[in-house]
């Protein structure tokens, strides 16, 4: 596949993230932070924001399996998942941290550990798309192109 | 006067890679960056850094106390090797906030001329004015974007340089000239803000005559 193939490809495959709502504004600002200088910026979050929040996820899911859950506890971790994911555009989960801290709030466990299926559900495939993405933008490079900057009019 | 050699220097302190400028300079702003996400603190790292900022990110309050020379254990060393011109904090940290750590600024003698500024996922009016009432510069609400660290970056330099006008040191309009091209949104000064002497900068830029 030539470089402009892949290219517009690339730009399909963001533009349907966008309007699928996995990724908002954000995630663009991010893209425009890099630059020849520093080409893995946009990587180099990401795979924070992975490590971040398997982790949290981990700690979430530990936290709920509790005989007394301290929901504080648990609303802290979903704070921290919130603004994470916030910071890098993931925005459907995002909204699912949100949903989540409304039921902390409540303590409700029933619906506390659906919320935490529901945000496990968001990351993983926001994370599966972010994985192609960059991989998309990946072969680019590699094949001497750059990466196009994406307008979506925000 | 050499402003074109303040205006190009911003731009090369950037690309210079590795390049070490005297302990004391201090003609970037220093920015002392502080927050508890290793995400956020990656992104306002290089949000500080595109806007020509030298930066120093931590993870606490503590740690930014420790940093300024505030921490209790430590006393005030005079360590003004690394000034910092101006906090960007998170609000919400675990153990000591934001909003602590800028009280600790502010009612400190030596610190409490830095701006501060915090930083908010929520969008809370109450805790906005709070922060603004114990001296917080402004109040930003996150995500970060790069408008609001060039907002604020502006209005640090632009005050200064209105305070170097009153005092008779720089050719305004001819900043603006020189500025124009560079930064669309950020006019350039010398954003040192000891007494303007010719800064060790100028010795990257031999053809500029003083």
């Amino acid at each position: 596949m030539e470089v402009g193939q892949m290219q517009r490809r690339l730009v399909d495959y963001t533009k349907t993230l966008f309007m699928e709502g996995f990724l908002d504004a954000q995630f663009l600002q991010l893209q425009q932070l890099q630059d020849e200088n520093n080409p893995d910026f946009v990587v180099e979050v990401v795979s924070l924001f992975f490590d971040d929040s398997e982790k949290l996820l981990n700690n979430l899911s530990m936290a709920l399996d509790q005989p007394n859950v301290d929901f504080k506890k648990v609303d802290a971790h979903v704070h921290q998942l919130k603004g994470s994911s916030s910071s890098i555009g993931a925005q459907r989960v995002k909204n699912a941290c949100i949903a989540f801290r409304n039921f902390c709030e409540e303590q409700n466990i029933d619906a506390t550990l659906r919320c935490l299926q529901q945000v496990k559900h968001e990351y993983y495939l926001v994370k599966n798309k972010l994985e192609t993405l960059l991989r998309l933008e990946q072969q680019i490079v590699a094949a001497g192109g750059s990466i196009p900057m994406i307008d979506m009019g925000f | 006067m050499a402003v074109n050699g303040a205006v190009t220097w911003l731009r090369r302190a950037e690309e210079i890679d590795g390049y070490d400028l005297s302990a004391s300079d201090s003609e970037e702003v220093h920015v002392l960056a502080v927050d508890d996400s290793l995400v956020d603190r990656k992104v306002i790292e290089r949000l500080l850094k595109i806007t020509s900022c030298k930066v120093t990110a931590v993870d606490s309050g503590r740690r930014a106390l420790q940093f300024l020379g505030l921490d209790e254990e430590k006393e005030a060393n005079g360590f003004d090797g690394l000034k910092v011109d101006l906090i960007i904090t998170d609000y919400c940290m675990p153990g000591m906030t934001g909003y602590e750590l800028l009280k600790k600024v502010k009612e400190s003698s030596v610190f409490r001329e830095i701006p501060v500024v915090i930083m908010s996922s929520e969008n809370v009016i109450a805790r906005i004015d709070r922060c603004l009432e114990e001296g917080a510069e402004d109040f930003i609400v996150k995500p970060v974007k790069l408008s609001d660290v060039k907002r604020i970056i502006d209005y640090m330099t632009m005050d200064f340089r209105e305070g170097e006008e009153r005092r008779g040191g720089i050719n305004k309009r001819k900043l603006r000239d020189d500025g124009d091209d560079r930064f669309s949104s950020s006019p350039p000064s010398t954003l040192s803000s000891s007494s303007p002497t010719a800064p060790s900068n100028w010795i990257l830029r031999p053809d500029v005559s003083k």
